[in-house]
């Protein structure tokens, strides 16, 4: 048996150049220190991509992107077609998680400082990645059609008709015409399957390629523990020690997702009714309500503009910021870690979960 | 799973073997375990489509003028008509009034309601009785031999 | 029903006659403009008022000569006729809307039988003896701004109808002497009617669907049940065709209001029928005769079905909430619900053996729909104990790693500096 293996994969090695791969995961090694648990976010959170991609692709074998007929899939899929529920449910619960486990990488990065020199890139894409999984919870919610999912997205859609000169016409393309209808689920449908994906591979691929190229970072306060001599610097082989510790954890993940989705299967509503009323209590998925909340708490008019398009542009500005934090705390890639920006981060933490609290209370 | 580890080791212990027992046997059985249900859903279902936008309600020639049918429709039961003019028309079935399943009425030309006696007539509009508003209709196509029931959006 | 129906869309075809008529100088609203207090009032409302807009003038109504500029305008010479007083006034409009001829021309589908009907009413009667606090025409429906039926500003629009009686009947200081309830406004307000009319359902009973308009009456002992019955239809039949309807007769019994109540009709409950403490078959009949036996049948079978159903509809309430799809069976059981009406409508034929016959198809088939359920909870039971084998499984694996990554780390540390290059 083991003969044949080793001449396969020297055959593939003498056409492919596998064994630079190999011998570059057998170099690969992950730092070992206090903060070493978050180095796991970032795979979790891939398997969980892959999750999505595996379970997406099978529901595209039943659903149908049109008005009168998606409400009546995702029906079909969760009760004739078999296991569909389970399909449909991991797939809701698993986007869920995701998204929660992006915003808990993306922190845990931050407060480690590891965008610094010379991940500034990594950082860059990884939190374009995380807009593109918004885009992708976005555009997934209304997929189902029923009626929460149709007034979230009309709310959501308006927020875009808020942004100065063009504000109109991303309202139109988004929408597919001035109100949400069946050619916007259509085309949300398009997004969610078709072009979000394909941005998704191409960020997912260079930011891995990063990650792989650069290795991983060691925080700053451990690295000076290191210097000063208060800690020896310890590290793991990636494989197997690393991957097997990973595996154990998207194993766990599997368990609960499949526990989930056993004993709390994602509800389907009620199919929507563009001529019907909204219905008390529209609120965004939860990973949107802490801009909704804002939204709330903004007075209509601030000097002399519009509180949309003043939070609008808040948000903005910060994500903007956000992404390119790497470059304001450049002091960071030297080891120097500045109050502000752990500061900002705590703020930014802290509000969200503040602003999600206070939404979700009412 | 075979990594160098092993592969240096002298005689595996027992221990060691025990342990690569437990886990190839849990790598496969849980794989078969994910699986299972994945081909199961790639299996056609019973019902091979959706059908919840349109149902064939019945075929052509097993309703003789003026009589109807009850059939189920989704969720809820609906009623297909061949009215005495030959038409077939077809509406929910369920009463609006208090949700009795309504029937047709061969010696009246119109629709009942048994319950309080409600009548709607062939075009759906609530004409006595009870029955606050109309019946909502769906549209009707002879298709071959079928006769197909759809939602209008 | 149609009567009205017809009525309103006669009004409405008035009410739509092209106003715009090219108005001639009216010294009537010329100079009673330019007057204070009372005398200016009617100048003013006229603007709204449905008469006017159909092309009608004060003087139409009223007499004399509007162009006449000088006060002879209103001589007796020029036909004027001044304001009716209050026993004059159903003439009055009588004059116009009692003539076929006249009314033709402005609403061919109008009815003009108002005068007559309302000389049968108790008002007209009243009036006739002198009794002038009594409602004439102008008391409901305005006067100077009278509005179509169809206006919702006007006081006998539908919903408007019982404030517009209860103005005087609802009033005790004034109905003092009359030796008649002051209530019934207040009771009628609690009714399954007034809720319905309040919902925006016009067709909904309010006073004068009972006692009429023009030729507003109570109704008669014997009337009670073809009243209720015109939009009651069903019930007044099965009723007609039992045993009470003789013995109602025979004891001098109002039909269905004995039960039901008159002005304050409320939802009815299954707790009216029965031996219960809130029933009312017990009113009469006691523990022995066979009506008692057969109202505690009655009851005992609808309670029954109520029973089943909601026993039924509560387990495929637990398999939804748990995911399972019971769409078929849900299907099934609105027939349940529906035989728990039909039963409950039934029982007016006051018959167990019919009622029976009703709550025995109901109970199988919420039987049946509770079986399915049942097999529901039992799928949703495989899936879980699906979940705990596949669980198991993971549980097994993650064990094995965490034991082999143990065993790997015990035999070779990777804590030292380097360990990958070693390797």
């Amino acid at each position: 048996m083991a003969g044949i293996y080793r001449r396969i994969m020297s055959w593939v090695d003498e056409r492919f150049g596998t064994g630079s791969v190999e011998e570059f995961l057998r170099h690969k090694t992950v730092p070992i220190h206090r903060h070493t648990i978050w180095y796991y976010l970032g795979g979790m959170t891939l398997f969980l991509f892959i999750i999505q991609v595996l379970t997406g692709i099978l529901l595209l074998l039943y659903y149908r992107p049109t008005a009168s007929d998606a409400f009546e899939s995702v029906q079909f899929i969760m009760t004739q077609v078999q296991f569909g529920w389970l399909i449909r449910s991991i797939h809701s619960w698993s986007a869920n998680l995701m998204i929660f486990l992006v915003f808990a990488h993306m922190f845990s990065v931050y407060f480690l400082k590891a965008y610094r020199k010379p991940r500034e890139l990594t950082w860059v894409t990884g939190m374009l990645l995380m807009f593109v999984v918004l885009a992708f919870g976005f555009s997934g919610y209304l997929l189902p059609w029923n009626t929460l999912s149709f007034f979230a997205t009309k709310v959501g859609t308006d927020m875009a008709g808020f942004v100065p000169f063009i504000g109109k016409w991303i309202l139109i393309f988004l929408r597919g015409g001035k109100e949400v209808t069946g050619a916007t689920l259509t085309r949300f449908f398009g997004f969610h399957v078709a072009v979000l994906p394909g941005l998704a591979t191409l960020l997912l691929a260079m930011h891995l390629l990063l990650v792989q190229r650069l290795g991983m970072s060691t925080p700053p306060s451990v690295e000076r523990a290191i210097e000063q001599g208060k800690e020896q610097r310890r590290s793991m082989p990636f494989f197997p020690n690393f991957l097997l510790r990973d595996i154990i954890g998207w194993y766990a993940a599997l368990g609960v997702l499949g526990a989930l989705a056993a004993i709390f299967p994602w509800e389907l509503g009620i199919k929507a009714n563009p001529f019907g009323s909204a219905p008390a209590g529209i609120r965004p998925e939860w990973y949107f309500l802490f801009m909704f909340q804002t939204f709330k708490y903004l007075p209509a008019k601030v000097l002399f503009l519009d509180s949309e398009l003043l939070g609008l542009a808040v948000f903005s500005l910060a994500g903007a910021v956000w992404v390119i934090v790497p470059f304001l705390d450049y002091k960071a890639g030297f080891g120097k870690v500045t109050r502000f920006f752990t500061g900002l981060g705590i703020f930014a933490l802290g509000y969200i979960v503040l602003m999600s609290a206070l939404a979700l209370r009412t | 799973m075979e990594t160098e580890q092993e592969r240096d080791s002298s005689p595996p212990q027992p221990g060691r073997r025990w342990v690569s027992a437990l886990l190839g046997a849990g790598v496969l059985a849980s794989i078969a375990s994910f699986l299972y249900p994945a081909l199961r859903y790639v299996l056609p279902p019973r019902i091979a489509e959706s059908t919840s936008s349109s149902v064939v309600a019945a075929k052509v020639g097993q309703l003789k003028d003026n009589t109807g049918i009850v059939f189920r429709f989704g969720s809820e039961p609906a009623i297909l008509i061949h009215t005495p003019d030959g038409k077939y028309v077809a509406f929910t079935a369920v009463c609006t009034h208090l949700g009795c399943t309504v029937q047709y009425r061969s010696d009246l030309h119109e629709i009942w309601c048994p319950c309080h006696n409600g009548m709607y007539s062939l075009t759906g509009q609530n004409v006595s009785g009870p029955p606050p508003r109309p019946l909502a209709a769906y549209k009707v196509h002879v298709q071959g031999e079928d006769i197909v029931v759809s939602r209008s959006a | 029903m149609t009567r009205n129906t017809l009525l309103m869309i006669g009004v409405l075809m008035w009410a739509l006659v092209p106003a715009g008529k090219a108005r001639a100088a009216d010294s009537c609203l010329t100079c009673h403009s330019a007057l204070e207090g009372d005398f200016a009032k009617p100048a003013k409302l006229i603007e709204g008022d449905v008469h006017y807009q159909a092309g009608l003038v004060c003087a139409d109504c009223h007499g004399g000569d509007p162009k006449d500029n000088s006060m002879s305008a209103m001589s007796p010479a020029k036909g004027f006729r001044g304001a009716p007083r209050k026993a004059q006034i159903p003439e009055f409009c009588g004059r116009c809307h009692s003539n076929p001829t006249y009314m033709r021309h402005y609403n061919p589908g109008l009815r003009t039988d108002q005068l007559s009907e309302y000389l049968t009413s108790v008002h007209g009667k009243r009036l006739k003896q002198g009794d002038t606090k009594v409602a004439a025409c102008v008391d409901c429906h305005s006067v100077h701004n009278i509005q179509a039926v169809t206006d919702p500003r006007a006081p006998v629009y539908p919903a408007n109808v019982a404030n517009t009686c209860a103005k005087c009947h609802a009033n005790a200081e004034y109905m003092k002497g009359y030796k008649i309830p002051t209530n019934q406004f207040a009771l009628y307000e609690k009714s399954v009617h007034a809720a319905a009319l309040a919902g925006g359902d016009t067709s909904a009973p309010t006073c004068t669907t009972c006692h009429g308009n023009h030729g507003a009456t109570p109704p008669g002992v014997s009337s009670v049940a073809n009243v209720c019955g015109t939009c009651h239809a069903f019930n007044e039949q099965l009723f007609d065709n039992s045993p009470h309807k003789a013995a109602f007769a025979a004891m001098g019994l109002p039909g269905c209001v004995q039960c039901h109540s008159n002005h304050e009709i409320l939802k009815p409950t299954d707790a009216l029928v029965g031996v219960g403490p809130k029933a009312i078959c017990i009113t009469c009949h006691s523990k022995g005769d066979p009506g008692y036996a057969g109202a505690a049948k009655i009851a005992g079978d609808i309670a029954k079905l109520q029973t089943f159903y909601l026993h039924a509809n509560q387990i495929l309430g637990t398999a939804e909430r748990s995911g399972m799809e019971v769409s078929a069976a849900r299907v099934e059981l609105s027939s349940a619900h529906s035989d728990l009406l039909k039963a409950r409508v039934t029982v007016h034929t006051f018959d167990p053996a019919q009622v029976q016959k009703i709550t025995g198809e109901g109970v199988q088939i919420a039987q049946k729909s509770y079986q399915e359920g049942v097999a529901a909870l039992h799928e949703r039971d495989v899936r879980r104990k699906g979940l705990g084998l596949s669980l198991t499984f993971i549980v097994l694996v993650i064990l094995g790693l965490i034991f082999k990554i143990r065993q790997m780390e015990a035999k070779k540390p990777p804590a030292s500096p380097g360990s990958a290059e070693r390797s």
